[in-house]
């Protein structure tokens, strides 16, 4: 019983956090209906910062209490820089810009954190005066965490003071319920925004700093909270603060609890609570229907073009590529054999963003799985490569089978977090499930059979099959299958009143994606020899989406070239500088600055000002 | 030849009573005009018929079959079309692909994976094109045509599916006074030639005079008049609605 009664009281500490961080999100996208990536990190630079300054001044309660406020209000003077900077510009760009610009920040102080604290594990100091514990039923409960679990509802109150009380909450109350109103009154947006950034990432810097006490400050705090945050958020009703106060308290006490149960995936219990709640209430628990962030302002359609001539420019192209082993060496044929095996990643990613405008943050998790698929098929039934290959679409087909039926129910920036949420899933099933998948480990010894084993065979080998799949997805894309997904997002009213059932082309194409993706995992998983759990991670994601942008989203071809200048950049990066994160967030962030309307808007903007200087 | 039975059809809004218990039949040969001020629930009502929107109460029949609770592609297939207010088309496709996606799901054969979906159909769609004057932009994709030539596209995609009953959400909106009498007469003809039976919403009286077979006057959800253009016109009550005044 008393036993029960702390695993609850431990539950609610980790709530308070998880309220800290998530009620800063929540307030940021209720106004400026952005769902920022870069909150973890400004949850993670608050514990650094906050490390430091404890460990400098932290020795009386007044300098440790001083030392936390002060990183949450430098991460809050770092959140307005960044409204300043960067979110101000994308405010009418599409969902997918957003979560990728801010993504872009997540990467690059990624690289300035480690550059600044070093790459080591940090642990703080406990906090003066509470370093002891008391008892609780017998039970021994640390002090620090008693003090946690009152400051959760402390600023939940304020925060409500906040809203209720002044004049500025009143007016950001008004712009979470109208934007162009509040600016037609005369409230300047501009600064509205600047101050809610302000405020909601200081909650996340203060939520980092009162952790230093607790657990080590480490260069992953950053995706594990916001990834939980997100979780949150959706829960409780994005815009929601009532919501996301009660959804961490659900999320608290599911992991506190859900921890005893089943200790291999606990991760897992979260994602699918979250999977469940969204089915059964699409908006969150305290959400309404009004606040569904609207869909991206019609993103500009452009017919999608075959181009002329295209299937002689790709027969050509089949050619030169399977004539390039005799003329080139190993490392670049390995290149290339990882370059084609992008493109058909990218290309599935396309089929999804493309065709259906349906934006998947969590494509890693069929590439992943397929990887996966392969190496566990090798590892643990020693299948022989062709049937290994062969599961790799299989296994992952199947995933998307079952994601995709909850995924597609959602559209927007829900099917974006619906994805992520299955990524994580699959993630933390590779993470955690340590006897089956080696962890953190990986699987080694993944190779290939004996006749595809040298570079230019598995090189031929990659580009058949996937020239093959490509061919099909081209294939698909211009018959009437690919037709119904861009009808669908066209007009879902009028796609759905011509007979034309949207959810279920979505849910073929996921599933179409996925076995695509999958292939190319397994044929990843061959040609490195290994697989990690880094495959089917949020960043292997976005690189995928990065490709996809960088080769622009209006044709077929697009995504092809957008994989080769993605990898052949990346490989070149890193063979220069340790810091490719930083340069690939910095591409990043420039991508989205100079196309915050997408390269379709981008290019449809140039030919209209061209027209309109000839006219 | 179909029938549209529609009774007692209810829907509230948060306690404010949409539409209110209204009833009526559309037959084969009708060209039957919903009118009445605005917020008189008109797209309530079109909503409810084509299932966007389910009912509180009340049904509709077509043919015997009931409609209410089926979703809107199920109504469809059952040879109800529909043209909408605000036009929505495929922007990223032609004109005439339009047409064929209306054709191909008919077909049932939006599921292939194969053959080009711009080769199949293409002779029928542009049959239907020339039927609505818009062959000569069979080409060009929808999202750059003019406001009047959407609703044109719209008609044709509707009567792809050769309906039996055609719902028209104020299909000549937008539309200068020339295009509208022209949009309006075709569908006349249409109405004959097919045996269709058409119900449509408008704004621009001339319209509806002038082609209507039947005029259906709503006021605040419930049904107020009923008959033919020359009775309603002269109904007291309709003329207190639409000039204001008592009764």
């Amino acid at each position: 019983m008393s036993f029960l009664l702390v695993q609850a009281l431990s539950g609610l500490a980790t709530a308070a956090t998880l309220f800290l961080v998530s009620s800063g999100l929540t307030i940021v996208f209720g106004v400026t209906r952005i769902v920022n990536f870069a909150h973890g990190s400004f949850y993670m630079v608050g514990a650094y910062a906050g490390w430091s300054l404890i460990e400098r001044f932290g020795a009386t309660p007044a300098g440790f209490w001083g030392s936390v406020a002060a990183a949450a209000l430098a991460m809050g003077v770092l959140g307005a820089a960044m409204e300043i900077g960067l979110l101000r510009r994308l405010y009418r760009s599409p969902e997918l810009f957003q979560l990728l610009g801010t993504f872009g920040v997540v990467l690059v102080v990624q690289d300035l954190t480690a550059w600044a604290w070093g790459p080591e594990d940090l642990l703080g100091r406990r906090a003066p005066g509470l370093k002891g514990s008391i008892d609780i039923l017998d039970q021994p409960f640390p002090l620090y965490d008693l003090v946690l679990i009152g400051l959760g509802p402390l600023v939940l109150g304020l925060l409500w003071l906040l809203f209720n009380r002044t004049r500025w909450g009143t007016l950001v109350r008004a712009a979470t319920q109208d934007r162009e109103m509040t600016s037609a009154l005369g409230v300047d947006p501009a600064r509205l925004f600047t101050g809610v950034l302000f405020l909601g990432c200081a909650l996340a810097g203060l939520g980092g700093a009162l952790q230093v006490p607790r657990e080590a400050v480490t260069l992953q705090m950053d995706m594990a909270i916001v990834v939980e945050a997100f979780v949150v958020v959706v829960v409780g009703g994005m815009g929601s603060l009532t919501g996301a106060f009660l959804a961490s308290l659900l999320i608290g006490q599911l992991q506190a609890f859900g921890i005893l149960v089943f200790p291999q995936i606990t991760l897992v219990i979260v994602f699918l609570f979250m999977a469940v709640v969204l089915v059964l209430r699409p908006h969150g628990l305290l959400g309404r229907a009004e606040e569904v962030p609207p869909t991206a302002p019609a993103a500009v359609t452009v017919p999608l073009s075959a181009g002329r001539h295209a299937g002689l420019w790709a027969l050509a192209l089949l050619a030169v590529l399977a004539a390039a082993p005799l003329a080139v060496g190993d490392y670049a044929l390995i290149l290339l054999t990882e370059v084609v095996i992008l493109a058909l990643f990218a290309a599935s990613l396309h089929l999804l963003i493309g065709l259906g405008g349906l934006v998947s943050f969590g494509h890693a998790a069929w590439f992943g799985l397929g990887a996966y698929g392969s190496a566990l098929l090798v590892k643990h039934l020693g299948a022989p490569m062709p049937l290994a290959l062969a599961g790799a679409p299989v296994l992952a087909g199947l995933g998307a089978l079952v994601a995709g039926w909850f995924c597609v129910r959602r559209s927007g920036l829900y099917f974006a977090m619906l994805t992520l949420a299955f990524a994580q899933i699959v993630w933390s099933v590779a993470f955690q499930w340590y006897a089956v998948t080696g962890g953190d480990n990986g699987i080694l010894g993944v190779w290939p059979s004996g006749w595809a084993a040298g570079k230019a065979a598995y090189y031929w080998l990659t580009l058949a099959l996937c020239g093959g799949a490509l061919g099909l997805l081209r294939r698909a894309a211009f018959a009437p299958f690919g037709y119904a997904l861009r009808a669908g997002r066209d007009s879902g009213l009028r796609a759905e009143s011509v007979g034309i059932d949207v959810r279920r082309f979505q849910w073929m194409a996921f599933v179409l994606a996925g076995s695509a993706a999958g292939l190319a995992g397994g044929l990843y998983a061959f040609a490195k020899g290994s697989v990690f759990p880094t495959l089917l991670a949020v960043p292997q994601s976005v690189d995928a989406l990065v490709m996809v942008l960088m080769g622009g989203l209006q044709t077929v071809a697009g995504p092809l070239a957008g994989a080769a200048v993605f990898h052949l950049l990346e490989s070149e990066v890193m063979s220069l500088t340790d810091w490719w994160r930083l340069v690939l967030g910095l591409i990043v962030v420039a991508l989205v600055l100079v196309f915050p309307k997408g390269i379709v808007g981008f290019l449809s903007g140039l030919r209209s000002s061209f027209n309109g200087r000839r006219a | 030849m179909s029938e549209l039975v529609v009774r007692d059809l209810q829907r509230s809004f948060g306690g404010v009573q949409a539409v209110g218990g209204v009833s009526f039949t559309l037959r084969a040969g009708d060209l039957l005009a919903l009118i009445g001020p605005n917020g008189a629930g008109k797209s309530t009502c079109f909503n409810l018929l084509n299932g966007q929107l389910r009912p509180d109460s009340g049904s509709v029949r077509l043919d015997g079959t009931e409609l209410v609770g089926l979703p809107p592609r199920r109504i469809w297939a059952l040879g109800v079309g529909r043209t909408f207010q605000i036009t929505a088309t495929f922007a990223s496709m032609t004109v005439a692909e339009n047409v064929q996606m209306v054709l191909l799901s008919r077909a049932r054969r939006l599921f292939g994976l194969w053959r080009p979906a711009a080769a199949q159909f293409r002779e029928p769609a542009l049959a239907l094109l020339e039927r609505v004057g818009m062959a000569a932009q069979a080409d060009r994709p929808c999202g750059v045509l003019a406001y009047g030539d959407v609703k044109r596209v719209e008609l044709a995609m509707a009567l792809a599916s050769e309906p039996t009953v055609l719902l028209m959400d104020e299909p000549t909106a937008g539309m200068a006074p020339a295009e509208r009498l022209a949009l309006m007469a075709l569908t006349a003809e249409l109405v004959r030639e097919r045996g269709l039976a058409v119900l449509f919403t408008e704004h621009d009286m001339d319209a509806v005079f002038g082609h209507a077979t039947r005029v259906l006057v709503l006021d605040r959800g419930r049904l107020i008049a009923e008959g033919p253009p020359d009775r309603v016109r002269a109904d007291p009550r309709v003329q207190s609605v639409y000039l204001g005044g008592e009764a």
